[in-house]
């Protein structure tokens, strides 16, 4: 699903985000990326999204050498990803549901399907009830549950998370956490960057530091 | 093809949404635009009632012929069957200088006046029409009447028409060019509000990319927004323009009536409408073209 081959990152002026990183994630696998702040875990995940590209070695998604895509072919990959994000991106003047709506809007899917896949998304995570809320009136926990319905909406076979439980008390990151074990039960590929792999019981760990594999 | 429409559709309901996000800017570039494209728009509704008038005024050109003060019945016989045996002259129309006197005494303010002179100081009178109105073939008519024997004076009366003609082009030239500035303006203000509305919506198009969004799905709502605020800044030129004809229709009325000039104030075209929200419509388009180069390039 996801295979690392000697990838590397170096932002100018030589400092390296990731050096040398191999590994492989199967299908259906759930995986978390530990490490220290700092160790390269937000710009792996990055790679995978091609929102950077490597300056060394390859990253592969389902067999695509994502580092040599065309521009004009990443917005494709990306339909296929679901994408949770440290800082959540929500959008503050759209309501709970035209959040979640936005990823099926954009691949041009026919409305009232779309419509019943989002109210199916926000029902999985719990926030059927706030559909027409906004944003600004959810809690963090239930902020990042909207971040993650808007990333499953789409049916990705890849979801891919970074920190989705920091800043959140233990009860309310556990709840968070349970929604990713759901996924991965049902046979979506799960890869979380996070400090708090305890949370994920029964995921493979892989560890981050200063940009190297441990 | 249903996909094609549905995105089309969502992207024109996005612009429509952020023209609306803030009535008082778009108030103000529409008035802006619509102001600016209001004094081309005008100008041609102004020249195309020009164009009438002259229309009215001239039906048809025509060639007056004076003669001699001391002509007499036969020399006025004399000129009429030449001018009536002359291929170049259509038709011919005799005014005797009596018929001319007493018109003129029935004239407000003339009456005393001519009764104070001592007698008829009007010449008998031939309007020509001729066969072909071009002006040189008119010319060349004139020069061969001048030639008749006592007559004293030729007057061409399709010279004001000429000179007429001649002043319209140059106000159609001025239109062209005042168009063409504004139109420039429009383009500048379009990129300008486009600018501002992708610097407010950096948000959206990030997390839309992220998202897996293509640059056509980013773009399209900022074109139909310039289209959008194009198309209403020629209606508001439109509006304006028929607000003037409005206004001016009573006052111009009026004064055609004192000229008894057959004249009524027209508003632009049907043609010339749809010209003017056509291309305000496109530079709308082309302004939030350049600007989306300019400011989308990003990644």
């Amino acid at each position: 699903m996801i295979r690392f081959d000697h990838a590397s990152k170096r932002y100018p002026p030589g400092i390296d985000a990731l050096a040398d990183v191999s590994f492989e994630v199967g299908k259906g696998e759930l995986v978390t990326v530990g490490g220290h702040s700092g160790a390269g875990k937000s710009t792996l995940l990055k790679l995978i999204a091609a929102i950077e590209r490597p300056t060394g070695g390859a990253v592969l998604v389902n067999g695509q050498n994502v580092g040599s895509l065309k521009r004009s072919a990443v917005p494709y990959l990306r339909r296929n990803l679901g994408l949770v994000f440290q800082d959540q991106k929500l959008l503050f003047d759209r309501n709970v549901f035209e959040n979640v709506m936005l990823p099926l809007t954009i691949t041009g899917f026919p409305a009232a399907e779309a419509k019943r896949r989002a109210q199916a998304a926000l029902d999985k995570v719990g926030l059927l009830e706030r559909q027409k809320a906004m944003p600004i009136m959810l809690s963090g926990g239930e902020q990042q549950r909207l971040a993650i319905a808007r990333a499953v909406v789409g049916r990705p076979n890849l979801l891919l998370a970074d920190e989705p439980t920091a800043h959140l008390d233990p009860d309310t990151a556990a709840d968070v956490a349970r929604v990713f074990l759901e996924f991965r039960e049902v046979g979506v590929t799960v890869l979380i960057a996070t400090y708090d792999d305890g949370l994920f019981p029964g995921a493979r760990r892989i560890v981050l530091d200063h940009g190297r594999l441990q | 093809m249903s996909t094609w429409l549905s995105q089309h559709g969502q992207a024109f309901l996005l612009a429509l949404r952020r023209l609306t996000a803030s009535p008082v800017n778009t108030l103000l570039s529409l008035l802006a635009i619509g102001i600016a494209l209001a004094l081309p728009a005008g100008g041609q509704m102004l020249l195309a009632n020009a164009m009438q008038l002259a229309r009215n005024a001239a039906p048809t050109p025509q060639i007056s012929l004076y003669l001699d003060l001391g002509a007499d019945k036969r020399a006025v016989q004399e000129v009429e069957a030449r001018l009536k045996s002359n291929p170049s002259v259509k038709s011919v129309r005799f005014i005797a200088r009596e018929d001319t006197l007493t018109r003129m005494k029935a004239s407000e303010g003339l009456g005393d006046v001519i009764d104070a002179l001592p007698k008829n100081p009007f010449p008998d009178a031939f309007i020509v029409m001729p066969a072909d109105d071009r002006p040189e073939a008119m010319e060349q008519l004139a020069a061969e009447l001048r030639k008749l024997p006592k007559v004293e004076h030729v007057q061409l009366d399709s010279d004001w028409v000429r000179r007429l003609d001649a002043l319209l082009k140059i106000g159609r030239t001025g239109i062209l060019l005042l168009a063409l500035l504004l139109g420039v303006g429009l383009v500048a203000i379009t990129f300008n509000t486009i600018r501002l509305q992708v610097m407010a919506s950096r948000a959206e198009i990030e997390l839309s990319r992220l998202l897996g969004a293509t640059d056509g799905f980013i773009r399209r709502p900022f074109h139909y927004f310039g289209v959008l605020l194009g198309l209403l800044g020629g209606l508001v030129a439109w509006l304006i323009v028929a607000g003037v004809v409005l206004w001016l229709k009573g006052p111009i009325g009026e004064l055609a009536q004192l000229y008894s000039l057959d004249f009524a104030l027209r508003p632009l075209a049907l043609i010339d409408s749809l010209a003017l929200l056509g291309a305000a419509a496109t530079l709308g388009w082309l302004g939030a073209g350049l600007s989306l180069r300019q400011h989308l390039t990003d990644h």
